[in-house]
């Protein structure tokens, strides 16, 4: 039989009470065994749940599919946006589908004025789902209007903050993460001198969370770079490394989703790149830095 | 990168990996969570400015649950019925840690998979509702603005996914008596 009190501990587990509740939950609880087993099961459910559970993450591909999607997205709101002078200047092939993208997507039901060229698409392409119609709609002239934006507005306004994230979003592919299998900084280190052109601070931050779980060499900078990786809570932490070219390394900033964080040591330049946190990225490279 | 894009980046963006998970959670099969969460996100996008500083893992999450129904009505209209999907076989890399352990891997991967199995045998809502709480870490207010239902219900089913997981982990592991520790 469920003790009364059951969800109530379920709660205090949960820490989902205040400090007064709390307490009288304690009282409870030194003499009701039945909870006092419950209190032990929640917290086995729980270790189980957190050891053994794989955090999945999304595969690359998709990641790469939604961001791209986005760019889309982003690119046919500029061109709502910005409207009637983009209508006027393209050239009226290219001004119609780019209408009825937008139609399709923002006022759907705008009546439609004159049969439009897309209409003699066979029927079979108009049974995808909605979203798929809606991009493909967008497609022909947001593509160009696309390439425009994208040239006035460059998106990855420093061609290494594209390289940092491509290698990192890479390294999450299977069995690309990592070269040396080691959580021993003594087998890491060394590993890169044969592999690399240089040689980075490699250290084991497991009580702090940060746990060392091996090296890879990635080309990045026109050099064979270091690549040591941590793993932190269900995240990868990719810490790169390359000789310094002498130049101002970019600011700490987030692209796809995925933090990056710079700073220079000797004549060393690092880069920490993971989807964590910034306050848990930031703390891996304050330690890194000691 | 226009300056909306690159809120939506550093607020939502850091949360796919979180609505990925929901989404296999509810529905299970890789490639309609796929689906769902491309939708979801870009449904997120167009509905960015009603964010407005609220919790946004949670606000991403509840889409993502909205985009998963109406997936669910539209296959039900056209009376679909998906193959049952074998998890492991195409499936190998996203149930795959991405770090290997150097110790004891294939102990932990065979009480992996138990547990897996065990998680899907869960009802939906008593699934979620689980791992909303244990692996994604949101308090009771949170899961209950994620699956629309009040904190008293998010209770109740916490507590009975909770009791079954533990009572069908202690089946499995009868006759193995190392599998709990």
């Amino acid at each position: 039989m469920r003790c009364a009190e059951s969800l109530r501990v379920q709660a205090y587990f949960d820490a989902e009470v205040d400090a007064v509740s709390a307490a009288d939950i304690e009282r409870h609880l030194e003499h009701c065994a039945g909870c006092r087993a419950l209190l032990q099961d929640l917290e086995q459910v729980r270790t189980v749940l957190r050891r053994d559970s794989v955090y999945v993450r999304t595969p690359p591909l998709l990641r790469a599919k939604i961001i791209s999607a986005l760019d889309l997205e982003s690119a046919a709101e500029t061109q709502v946006a910005e409207g009637a002078p983009a209508a006027e200047g393209a050239p009226a092939a290219e001004g119609a589908p780019a209408a009825e993208g937008s139609a399709q997507s923002r006022v759907a039901a705008l009546p439609r004025a004159a049969p439009r060229p897309s209409e003699r698409i066979p029927p079979k392409r108009r049974m995808r789902p909605f979203w798929l119609g809606a991009f493909s709609g967008v497609g022909g002239a947001a593509v160009a209007a696309t390439f425009a934006f994208l040239l006035l507005v460059p998106r990855f306004t420093n061609p290494l903050l594209d390289e940092l994230v491509s290698a990192h979003v890479r390294s999450l592919m299977p069995s690309h993460l990592i070269d040396v299998v080691s959580t021993d900084k003594h087998t890491v280190k060394p590993w890169f001198a044969g592999h690399a052109d240089v040689s980075p601070v490699v250290a084991d931050f497991e009580p702090q969370g940060y746990r060392l779980v091996g090296g890879r060499v990635d080309y990045l900078e026109h050099q064979r770079s270091a690549v040591v990786v941590y793993q932190h809570g269900a995240h990868v932490i990719n810490v790169f490394s390359w000789g310094g070219q002498g130049r101002a390394l970019p600011a700490d900033v987030t692209r796809s989703g995925y933090h990056l964080a710079f700073w220079k040591a000797g004549d060393l330049e690092y880069c920490a790149v993971s989807d964590t946190g910034w306050d848990e990225l930031l703390g891996l490279v304050r330690l890194l830095k000691e | 990168m226009d300056e909306r894009r690159a809120r939506f980046e550093a607020e939502v963006l850091p949360h796919l990996d979180a609505a990925y998970r929901f989404a296999r959670w509810l529905s299970y099969t890789p490639g309609d969570a796929d689906d769902v969460v491309q939708e979801a996100i870009l449904r997120a996008f167009r509905a960015f400015d009603t964010l407005r500083g609220s919790d946004a893992k949670a606000w991403l999450l509840a889409i993502v649950r909205n985009c998963h129904w109406t997936a669910v009505k539209q296959q039900q209209r056209r009376a679909f019925v998906p193959l049952p999907e074998e998890n492991d076989a195409q499936d190998g890399y996203a149930m795959t840690a991405t770090t290997p352990d150097p110790e004891d891997v294939s102990i932990r991967r065979d009480e992996q998979r138990t547990l897996e199995r065990l998680i899907a045998a869960l009802p939906e809502e008593h699934r979620t509702v689980l791992m909303l709480r244990e692996i994604e870490e949101m308090d009771y207010r949170q899961i209950a603005e994620v699956t629309k239902v009040p904190i008293g219900t998010v209770m109740s089913r916490l507590a009975r996914s909770r009791a079954a997981l533990k009572a069908r982990w202690l089946r499995e592991a009868e006759g193995e008596p190392n599998a709990v520790r």
